[in-house]
């Protein structure tokens, strides 16, 4: 799923402040999860704005509803009629939901109440980590079912490098929350015998179906609707 | 088409040790964290005549530094041979190919290919980093430049291709211990010409690494250097067993180095005393490299401290470096 979290709370005061009537928009798929913009994320934030604008002297009109999905018109449609009546929608959607509320309704101005921080899942509870970066094509069969290019810090296709230690990657600290991606991969495949899979040299990655390729797209004839 | 170069890959003087069968022995320049040319000539007067070829660094730790393409030829300028380093971390496929094109037009002949240290560790870690290629596919791109007389991308080299002597790296204290001569066979594969190792401060695993290595049959295939390096102070030890990811000190090491400047009031001369005990480790290190079955070289790093590296290889009994024609 798509893993956000919350803004700071002086960041979104910051970002509404020059909006009278602000509605503020949750969304009910992956952030709703995760617990960073679901409806009970929505109704702590806009309370708290609300109180937070009362102590300031300038009582705003902080309204909030949640929609099913922010990344699909169709659920956007349900918010359409009110939408208008707002000079600021705050999205606690991802980035995605921002940007669909923006294109969907073209003259909403809209602000981002998350920040949009990987596709993960999580590991316990309260604990989220990254497990895809969304390459465009996915070699997970060659390496144990983990993947090198969202979890090594430098995406190596043949590691694990120099840096690896203990288990963790160079770029842990003291903390060492980081493992080494490439660790694992290697006793994983060794464990089971497939040591043949480690000594072949995977080549230089072709980024083009990754962000580097400029902005993706897919097009699905088979499910387009017939033109009239 | 590809330069005459008498049998050679490369025509460098390592390439030329090497081959010859001799002990090699390379050092370390690394280039100052400024524009001033004359901490290269300074650190190259040093080094002239004492090393067979010098590291020129390329953002080591992921510090900003002059680039290791204009030290290299500032080095050889000064008649010193590079090898220059280049990381995965700072530059795309175009931009290391177009280094290269340009590396080998200024006469530069060996090149060392590396992932390089994440940037977290130097002073920008708010920098995006680059890994188009790791270092397995780097010395494959460089081997394909002067073997294969192709760019990466596939396209013909009209024209002079540059011919690299091409180096590479290995940890054998990185983890997991068991998986790193398979990875060394690797770069191999991938076509190392040579290899320099991590700073070894703990011979009996270094040793079980390089019975692995021979065992594999690797040495026969590649020229394996063994990292060595002068500790200044006692503190310099502890940091390097105690913070540095993928590096072991022995605790004999530590505890020479903490003994080296007992009883001296003197401040002074208790550094001095120091370091004469680091380049007595150093020494010994180099010794029993010599002695361990498969080791073609060492490769000396005396960080910021070059003119370390003449006393230790006339004590290590290695100078004057052989001339090979």
């Amino acid at each position: 799923m798509i893993v956000a979290e919350q803004k700071p709370f002086e960041e979104i005061k910051t970002k509404i402040a020059n909006a009278n009537k602000v509605l503020v928009v949750g969304c009910g798929t992956c952030v709703t999860v995760c617990f960073a913009g679901g409806e009970k994320e929505v109704g702590i934030l806009a309370s708290s704005l609300r109180m937070a604008s009362k102590v300031d002297g300038k009582e705003k009109q902080i309204d909030e509803v949640t929609v099913q999905r922010q990344c699909e018109w169709e659920y956007l449609d349900t918010i359409k009629d009110k939408i208008g009546e707002y000079d600021l929608v705050l999205s606690l959607g991802c980035g995605i939901g921002v940007q669909a509320i923006a294109e969907h309704f073209p003259d909403a101005r809209v602000a981002p109440g998350l920040n949009t921080a990987f596709l993960g899942l999580p590991l316990e509870q309260g604990v989220w980590a990254e497990r895809c970066a969304a390459c465009g094509n996915c070699i997970l069969d060659l390496t144990g079912g983990i993947c090198p290019i969202a979890r090594c810090s430098k995406s190596l296709l043949n590691g694990p490098c120099g840096g690896s230690d203990e288990g963790k990657c160079e770029i842990s600290g003291k903390d060492r929350t980081v493992d080494c991606a490439w660790d694992l991969i290697v006793k994983k495949l060794m464990a089971r015998g497939e040591l043949d899979k480690l000594l072949e040299i995977q080549p230089a990655k072709n980024w083009q179906t990754s962000r580097d390729g400029g902005p993706r797209r897919i097009s699905r004839e088979d499910l387009m609707l017939a033109k009239e | 088409m590809a330069e005459a170069t008498n049998g050679y890959k490369s025509g460098s003087t390592l390439e030329k040790i090497l081959r010859a069968g001799k002990f090699a022995a390379t050092a370390e320049l690394g280039p100052p964290k400024n524009a001033d040319a004359e901490v290269i000539r300074k650190k190259a007067a040093q080094l002239k005549g004492i090393a067979d070829g010098v590291n020129i660094t390329d953002n080591q730790t992921a510090i900003v530094r002059m680039s290791s393409i204009a030290a290299a030829t500032l080095s050889v300028q000064n008649g010193v041979e590079p090898i220059m380093q280049m990381t995965c971390r700072d530059r795309n496929r175009l931009a290391m190919q177009a280094d290269m094109l340009g590396a080998y037009a200024l006469g530069i002949r060996n090149l060392l290919c590396l992932s390089g240290d994440h940037q977290q560790f130097g002073n920008h870690p708010m920098a995006k980093n680059v890994y188009d290629m790791d270092s397995m596919t780097l010395i494959r791109m460089v081997k394909d430049l002067r073997d294969g007389n192709k760019f990466q991308g596939g396209e013909e080299i009209k024209g002079t291709n540059p011919r690299f002597f091409i180096g590479g790296a290995e940890n054998p204290f990185a983890d997991p211990f068991e998986f790193r001569p398979y990875r060394l066979a690797k770069k191999v594969q991938a076509g190392v010409d040579f290899i320099q190792t991590q700073l070894i401060y703990n011979v009996p695993k270094f040793r079980e690494f390089m019975k692995r290595v021979v065992d594999l049959g690797l040495h026969e295939k590649v020229y394996i250097l063994a990292g060595v390096g002068p500790i200044k102070t006692a503190g310099a030890a502890k940091y390097m067993r105690d913070q540095v990811p993928g590096m072991e000190v022995l605790d004999e090491y530590v505890q020479r180095m903490e003994g080296a400047g007992k009883g001296i009031e003197d401040k002074k001369e208790k550094a001095a005393a120091a370091r004469e005990e680091g380049i007595k480790i150093c020494v010994e290190l180099i010794q029993q490299m010599r002695e361990t079955p498969g080791v073609a070289g060492v490769h000396i790093m005396a960080i910021e401290w070059e003119e370390a590296v003449k006393p230790i290889l006339e004590r290590a009994g290695l100078l004057p470096r052989p001339v090979v024609e």
